[in-house]
């Protein structure tokens, strides 16, 4: 086992702090689009839901790529991450198309 | 001496796995996955409950009960965006706090105030901190409105799902206050920088899990 150098697992270049500013910025702005949209009668529109929904998953995707490095690491991070969250978002589509609409007994 | 340095080379090397990659690093992604599938079946069970609350207080919409108490919505939404805003920003620090230990020496860190380590670890800590004492106004606000876990559906969903996230940031500001105790007794060094890594990995996970909470809880009527 110790015959195997150490991955450069650290060797990678990650973003410097004026890119974590932007990114930072980015994550502020986006959140302000979500809250602002929330009050207005945008709201009532059926492209409400869709549009949260890629808001949200784009800052999740920023925070990951960016701030975790994910973007810059090895791919075996990226399946150890991506593998169980594929899982966990089939699970829950999976549970709310089943459940989603059944009544609760009163 | 040389059985010595010998042993240093082994213990330096007992880390890495046949990948080449630091077991300990590989473990975090790991954990990271399963904690992903653990808040995923509980914002499902949030989901699925949602909107099946026999009796109030209810997230979005007024409510009044037999009796004739009047029940505003209960989720406040202004309050919740300061909040989010606090744990975003604390990811920012976070990454400064990385940037700080693996550059410490460098040009451009040295004798700055991007590469005061204690500063940023200390802010994210606070940061986290500012972040659970919202939920705590929160969780206090909803009890005297009339909503606990015992409630309702809604009720039940939500305390365990926010409750959760809230104790996984509890435990990341204790373990941002323990690097900020190592990094005052004995100085973090390049060397270090792993430990910092794994601890934010852990940070911006509870980031990201927030993330997502605060649009399908939140937001989502």
């Amino acid at each position: 086992m110790n015959d195997h150098a150490p991955h450069a697992d650290h060797a990678h270049e990650h973003p410097d702090w004026k890119q974590y500013k932007w990114v930072a910025l980015w994550l502020t702005l986006i959140t302000v689009v979500e809250v602002w949209i929330y009050y207005t009668s945008f709201k009532d529109s059926p492209y409400f839901i869709p549009v949260l929904l890629v808001l949200s998953a784009t800052k999740f995707a920023i925070v990951v790529l960016m701030y975790m490095h994910l973007k810059y690491d090895h791919k075996l991070f990226k399946a150890l991450f991506t593998g169980p969250l594929i899982i966990a978002v089939c699970t829950l589509l999976a549970l709310y198309a089943l459940l989603g609409h059944q009544a609760v007994p009163q | 001496m040389a059985s010595a340095v010998a042993h240093e080379e082994v213990h330096e090397h007992t880390h890495y796995t046949t990948t080449g990659l630091d077991n300990r690093k590989v473990a975090i992604w790991a954990f990271i996955g399963s904690e992903c599938m653990l808040f995923m079946s509980l914002i499902s069970t949030y989901l699925v409950y949602k909107g099946k609350s026999i009796v109030g207080p209810f997230p979005h919409e007024a409510w009044t009960s037999p009796d004739g108490h009047v029940f505003k919505p209960i989720l406040n939404i202004p309050v919740t965006t300061q909040s989010t805003f606090v744990l975003l920003m604390s990811s920012l620090v976070m990454v400064l706090a990385l940037a700080a230990v693996e550059n410490r020496g460098k040009p451009g860190y040295a004798g700055t105030l991007l590469g005061n380590s204690k500063l940023w670890l200390a802010a994210t800590a606070a940061l986290g901190a500012t972040f659970l004492g919202y939920q705590a106004f929160e969780f206090t606000s909803f009890v005297h409105e009339g909503l606990t876990i015992h409630t309702n559906l809604f009720g039940s969903s939500f305390f365990t799902l926010t409750g959760f996230h809230g104790a996984h940031v509890t435990a990341g500001v204790l373990w941002l206050l323990t690097l900020l105790s190592i990094d005052i007794k004995r100085g973090l060094t390049p060397k270090d920088a792993l430990l910092v890594d794994i601890c934010a990995l852990y940070w911006h996970f509870v980031d990201v899990v927030w993330i997502a909470i605060f649009t399908l809880v939140y937001l989502i009527k």
